[in-house]
């Protein structure tokens, strides 16, 4: 009986302090974690919507997941460079990271509407 | 070009009908016909003077009237040739010799001038050819302008350095740098010591003339032969360059042969059965297509027609198929190579022998009369011994003048094969159903073979089939078809063919159907038949539908042979097929689209949650660069990625790749530079936060 409390209270415990924790990092990579979220729930979305109706056009079933996917990454990417806690890229200014993002974003979005169909 | 292919026409009907190898006939209209065609001039003239005479010769001896054009055009290149200095002795020789059939006038300047050319080429001579021009043109002047006086200088000398180039076989050299030697060149050779002879005969000695003899019998030694007789000469090939081939060898030979023969008073003991040889092998190549090998055989047979050595005599038929029905006459013609008359004579028609049998004459020697009217020896009615078949006939030509067989020479005696045909008369047949075992007949019908039949039989397979008939000739001999067939074929297209036997003049065939089982595939049912009898002889050949036979055999067992298969209509293969309608693939089956417009809506939900997410960050703006510089390119940056998005979406909506990618160029240049700008203030801007 006290394993099972205190099982949940540890996970009670440590979703607390992973909150706070969270709550701690600077804002701009909140905005870049929503971002992330926020692609991979489109991806979400689409693969239910293929689930349910099949997968006639493969390709822009594809496509639509390959690209929520692949921003996800790249916001990934960006969020690994501009983190100051970030050993490795300490001497990497954010506006470069940004500045690599933008067109890579870019060109995954050219491939992604040739891909549509 | 129509005229061409006429005149090719006509020229494969005459070589169709000359097949026959023991036949010869002398030159007829199908020869002038074909010269007309051969001989025809590019543009009104010929190609050389050799050409023109080769013409002009040949319509001359065919007896083909001259055409004034072509006369008149060969005249021209005649004075031409004659009057210019650079002609060569080949030039002239050839300017003289059509000269000696279009009859031009040769001025006496020219003449004069011709003569001393030719004298000197004559002197200046060193090869065969060089003699053979310079002199055979001072022969033609010779004969053309009566006033010239020609005189050839030394002829004694021209001819021992002319016989200087004779081999000991009979041939001779071209010149005494080439040791190569030709039948070709001993003909030219001995038409050139003929000109000299004539020339100057008084000069030369005897003896000299005598040894030229020898020669030519040499010569004559090293002639071929063909299997019907035909004698020719042939020179090996060594150099294709020089090599003339058989016509045109021969055809040498035989011009000088019969020109020295002319001018020497010696008898040349030559034999007439090389003469008729000779003429077998001009008149056996019918008619040439090449317009060269038409004027050697023409002009040679022209030196056969009127020779000091012996002249030929040809028999002709008419025809070699005779007719028991139509009472056919067997013709013969006499004549030269040319179709000439010929004195008067008898043809012996000396024996008949049936093809392949070595037994004695069917026929009595007996005499053909000579009808005036046609000119031809008919032989009034066949002896009763000549029925139908195949027979090689004999026959020997006798000349009523004794000194007649000096000049002309007829073979000892020629055999000819002659066909003679008939109606065979077809008799006593009947078709019977026999029992097997008994040989009783069960049902027997008679059969006209002449007409239509329509027998219905039956059997079954102990049963035979008997068929029989009469087969007899014209004089009531026996006679055996080469074809004697009868032919079952069943409802399904199974055929079986069978030989009818004879012996003497009863032909008798009897199927015995219990043997025949297995062969007939155990194929029961109704079975056509057909009676075929035929031979070359017959003319009355038939092929006739007797009836039909309803035959009853037992079922097949399980290992008999299948009946082959028969060929299949060839419309069912290879006809139209059935027509194909195509079906397209169906297409796919989509979702309603109120589910797909929810779904849309649903993706648009994260994109709002991200933006309140932002809002509830506490998202600003703060940061935005005030200065007006900045700004434009902070400003113009974010227009920039909002054009290329724009640009996606048109590109997804209209544009191909292409276009796309050229807008997308000049947009990424600028989006970079602009970017670059404005990123890197803010870079140095924060930089100097830190610092600061």
């Amino acid at each position: 009986m006290g394993r099972t409390s205190s099982t949940k209270e540890d996970a009670g415990a440590l979703f607390h302090s992973l909150r706070s924790a969270y709550a701690a990092t600077p804002v701009n990579l909140k905005i870049i974690d929503l971002y992330v979220g926020f692609a991979i729930f489109t991806a979400l979305i689409q693969v239910v919507y293929m689930a349910m109706v099949g997968s006639f056009p493969f390709n822009s079933f594809l496509s639509g997941v390959l690209s929520c996917v692949g921003t996800a990454v790249l916001a990934v990417c960006l969020r690994i460079q501009v983190n100051k806690e970030n050993k490795e890229f300490k001497d990497l200014p954010p506006e470069r990271a940004f500045a690599d993002f933008v067109p890579c974003n870019l060109v995954l979005h050219l491939v992604i509407m040739n891909f549509l169909g | 070009m129509a005229r061409r292919l006429a005149g090719f026409l006509v020229l494969l009907l005459v070589v169709s009908i000359c097949e026959a190898a023991f036949l010869f006939q002398p030159i007829s209209d199908s020869h002038r016909s074909a010269a007309l065609e051969l001989f025809t001039p590019d543009h009104g003239s010929f190609k050389s003077l050799e050409e023109t005479y080769e013409a002009l010769r040949t319509f001359q001896i065919l007896g083909i009237e001259k055409k004034p054009d072509l006369t008149a055009t060969a005249c021209r290149s005649i004075s031409e040739t004659v009057g210019s200095s650079s002609s060569t002795a080949k030039d002239l020789f050839y300017a003289l010799k059509a000269n000696s059939i279009a009859e031009c006038k040769i001025d006496k300047k020219a003449s004069k001038g011709i003569i001393s050319r030719l004298n000197a080429s004559v002197s200046g001579a060193s090869s065969l050819l060089d003699f053979y021009y310079s002199v055979g043109g001072l022969v033609l002047i010779k004969d053309q302008s009566s006033e010239a006086d020609v005189h050839l200088a030394d002829a004694e000398g021209v001819f021992r350095s002319v016989k200087a180039f004779s081999q000991s076989d009979g041939r001779w050299r071209y010149s005494s740098n080439n040791p190569e030697s030709s039948a070709f060149a001993a003909g030219i050779a001995l038409e050139t010591l003929a000109g000299i002879v004539s020339l100057a005969s008084s000069e030369i000695d005897q003896s000299l003339i005598s040894t030229l003899k020898n020669d030519i019998i040499k010569l004559f030694d090293s002639i071929e032969k063909y299997d019907d007789g035909a004698l020719y000469f042939d020179d090996k090939l060594v150099d294709g360059h020089e090599y003339q081939g058989p016509l045109s060898t021969t055809s040498s030979v035989l011009r000088g042969l019969t020109a020295f023969a002319a001018v020497t008073a010696e008898n040349l003991n030559l034999p007439g059965d090389k003469m008729l040889g000779l003429a077998k092998f001009f008149l056996g190549i019918c008619v040439p297509g090449d317009a060269k090998d038409f004027f050697n055989q023409i002009d040679s047979l022209a030196c056969l027609e009127s020779n000091r050595v012996s002249i030929p005599l040809i028999l002709s038929f008419p025809s070699t198929v005779l007719s028991l029905t139509r009472k056919d006459s067997l013709k013969v013609g006499v004549s030269t190579v040319l179709g000439s008359e010929v004195p008067s004579l008898t043809v012996k028609l000396v024996g008949a022998f049936s093809s392949g049998s070595k037994d004695a004459s069917l026929v009595e020697s007996q005499e053909l009369n000579f009808d005036k009217a046609s000119g031809l020896y008919i032989l009034n009615g066949l002896p009763k011994s000549i029925d139908v078949g195949s027979y090689t006939f004999v026959f020997e030509v006798v000349l009523h003048e004794p000194e007649h067989e000096e000049v002309y020479f007829m073979g000892s005696q020629t055999k000819v094969p002659i066909s003679v045909t008939g109606l065979i008369k077809v008799e006593n047949s009947e078709i019977a159903v026999l029992d097997s075992d008994l040989g009783s007949i069960e049902s027997q019908k008679k059969l006209d073979l002449a007409g239509k039949n329509a027998i219905s039989l039956s059997a079954n397979h102990l049963q035979k089939l008997r068929l029989s008939f009469q087969l007899t000739t014209p004089h009531g001999r026996s006679f055996k078809p080469h074809q004697a067939f009868l032919k079952l074929r069943h409802e399904s297209k199974v055929e079986h063919i069978f030989v009818v036997g004879n012996s003497g003049k009863q032909f008798e065939i009897v199927l015995n159907f219990l043997g025949l089982v297995e062969k007939f595939f155990y194929l029961s049912g109704k079975y056509d038949m057909e009676l075929t009898i035929g031979d070359a002889a017959m003319e009355n050949s038939l092929l006739v539908a007797i009836g039909h036979i309803e035959l009853d055999l037992p079922e097949a067992p399980e290992k008999a042979p299948r009946p082959p298969p028969q060929p299949v209509d060839p419309y069912s293969r290879y006809g139209p097929k059935a027509e194909i309608t195509h079906i397209f693939r169906a297409p796919e089956k989509r979702p309603p689209q109120e589910l797909s417009l929810a779904f849309l809506g649903l993706t648009i939900l994260p994109l709002l949650g991200f933006l309140i997410g932002l809002l509830r960050l506490g998202v600003n703006l703060k940061n935005f660069p005030t200065k007006p510089v900045p700004a434009t390119f902070a400003v113009l940056f974010h227009v920039g990625i909002g054009a290329v998005l724009l640009l996606y979406v048109f590109f997804w909506v209209k544009l191909d790749l292409f276009q796309t990618l050229k807008l997308l160029g000049f947009l990424g240049v600028f989006l970079v530079f602009v970017g670059h700008r404005i990123l890197s203030h803010l870079a140095a801007a924060s930089a100097k936060l830190k610092s600061a």
